[in-house]
């Protein structure tokens, strides 16, 4: 550890408000950007499935009907 | 030869639609007067800002006049038949080009002159400006044509047009005005002009093939 | 000579190889992220010149390699699509073109912080710095024309004509920008010998790494959902999302 105290470490030698800044915007994009990926994925099969579904319960009835 | 009939039947419908390219000269002029009103009409100031601003203007009412320039041909389902025809689209497009840049670009090189009296340019600069555009607006024509052949067939066309093409615009710009500071200051500009000129031959050798590939993406 | 290629064209075979990379990436890349940057941050001694400030590096320069990386590698997957009419290609294109342009916000960003305590100011019109900002409104451009059709297959096809436009003009925008003004520092790494000293460019080097494999894993994720979107009618996909 090059710090000497967790203090210093939040310091950064006095740019600690730049660098947290710097490296807290990164891992925000990152992580919505991650996140987002993989929402969308999520999101896209769930409404495919249902789509599926319902095009299932569609047929059922028809050939009930028949 | 192809190319001559397509030239001429784009003029005849410029000469038909005078909105289309006066539209666009209308729009620099009051572009330019905007500037000593809304920064002041300090003249010492206008000079030094007046290539950079001179040259905005021109990318602005190019961009203008590129919006519509494949609307019409591709509504009427002109652009259709020729990529169905398939050997005379390059000819077309180069028609187009030279057409757009007849109607935006000449037009431009010669209110230039005017432009610089009222934004006080010296005689050295006159020059280096009138060069500029002279080289400037053809690569000008060639990215309108590019971008408004790849938005054709959009939905939302106007804004998105400005997005694509603007950044590809930036180079042009940053030659353009650094040749005529230059001129302004005394010093040489032929480099900034061989730039300039090395630009416009790339494009003129890459830019027509693009275009002819968008146009055949966007009717398929 | 593409003959071993040729099967991950097909997008079925595509969807489940990157499937079965996708852990492993994503795993690598986290770990070599955490590593390589609390390495950095922690670990490694403050720069002479510009105190801790410099712990900035090791997101900043990541960042701004792979943005530049991530536009070769959309401009490829462009040139591939348009040459050879590989859809697939065309899918990944647009997987690609969102993750770059958030490389080249981080590394804009990231840049502001640094140039604020060192240049003084959060933003100069510097080479770089212009040429970083057009390449977002590349990017932005991409993404912004493959939403604008009604018809999604020439959206996809247009986007990648013009990343591949994108790709001639990136150079000569990069050098008239570098010959335009420039204050920026030149690069560290790139150079014969490396002017950084060992013990700062290990974790450089393992956040470059981390970078460049959430790149791969980020596009791997992506284009997983591009190609059930396109795909949602064949038989395979329903099979696997509805079964």
């Amino acid at each position: 550890m090059y710090f000497e105290s967790f203090n210093d470490f939040l310091a950064m030698g006095g740019y600690g408000f730049f660098v947290w800044l710097a490296f807290g915007i990164t891992y925000l994009l990152l992580i919505v950007l991650i996140g987002g990926s993989i929402y969308q994925q999520r999101q896209f099969k769930q409404q495919l499935k249902a789509t599926i579904a319902r095009e299932q319960r569609v047929k059922q009835y028809q050939e009930q009907q028949v | 030869m192809v190319t001559g009939v397509f030239l001429q039947r784009e003029l005849r419908l410029l000469a038909r639609q005078k909105a289309d390219w006066l539209n666009p000269i209308l729009f620099f002029i009051i572009v330019l007067s905007l500037f000593p009103l809304g920064i002041g009409p300090e003249p010492n100031m206008l000079r030094i800002i007046a290539p950079g601003i001179v040259w905005i203007a021109a990318l602005l009412s190019v961009l203008l006049a590129a919006e519509r320039l494949f609307k019409d041909d591709y509504r009427n389902g002109v652009i259709e038949q020729l990529v169905a025809g398939r050997h005379s689209l390059l000819a077309f497009v180069l028609a187009k080009i030279v057409a757009n840049w007849l109607s935006t670009g000449l037009p431009l090189l010669f209110i230039s002159p005017v432009v610089a009296l009222l934004l006080g340019l010296e005689q050295a600069a006159l020059g280096a400006m009138a060069l500029t555009l002279l080289l400037g607006t053809p690569l000008l024509s060639l990215l309108s044509v590019l971008g408004s052949s790849l938005t054709m067939a959009a939905d939302k066309g106007g804004i998105l047009l400005a997005l694509l093409i603007l950044p590809l615009y930036i180079p042009l710009l940053i030659f353009a005005s650094s040749a005529i500071e230059a001129a302004s200051m005394g010093l040489g500009y032929q480099g900034q002009l061989a730039i300039l000129l090395a630009m416009l031959l790339l494009a003129l050798a890459l830019v027509p093939m693009a275009v002819t590939s968008a146009l055949r993406i966007n009717v398929s | 000579m593409f003959k071993w290629l040729d099967p991950y064209a097909k997008s079925e075979t595509l969807y489940h190889f990157c499937g079965k990379l996708l852990p492993f990436l994503m795993v690598t890349a986290l770990v070599l992220l955490l590593l390589g940057n609390i390495w950095g941050i922690a670990f490694t001694p403050a720069d002479y010149q510009q105190g801790d400030s410099y712990r900035i590096i090791h997101i900043h320069v990541p960042a701004a390699i792979l943005s530049m990386g991530a536009y070769a590698a959309m401009a490829s997957a462009a040139f591939v699509a348009l040459v050879w009419q590989i859809k697939v290609a065309h899918w990944a294109v647009l997987a690609i073109a969102p993750i770059g342009a958030v490389y080249t916000a981080i590394a804009l960003i990231t840049g502001m912080a640094w140039g604020k305590p060192m240049w003084g100011a959060w933003w100069v019109w510097d080479a770089r710095l212009t040429s970083q900002l057009i390449l977002l409104f590349l990017y932005f451009g991409v993404m912004a024309l493959d939403g604008a059709f009604s018809d999604r297959k020439v959206g996809a096809k247009v986007s990648s004509l013009l990343a591949l436009v994108g790709v001639i003009n990136l150079p000569i925008i990069h050098f008239s920008v570098e010959w335009w003004n420039t204050l920026h520092q030149g690069a560290s790494i790139t150079k014969f010998r490396p002017a950084i000293d060992p013990s700062m460019l290990w974790p450089l080097l393992i956040s470059i790494l981390a970078f460049a494999v959430l790149l791969m894993a980020l596009t791997c994720l992506r284009l997983r959902t591009a190609i059930l979107e396109n795909e949602q009618h064949r038989p395979w996909v329903r099979k696997l999302v509805g079964g």
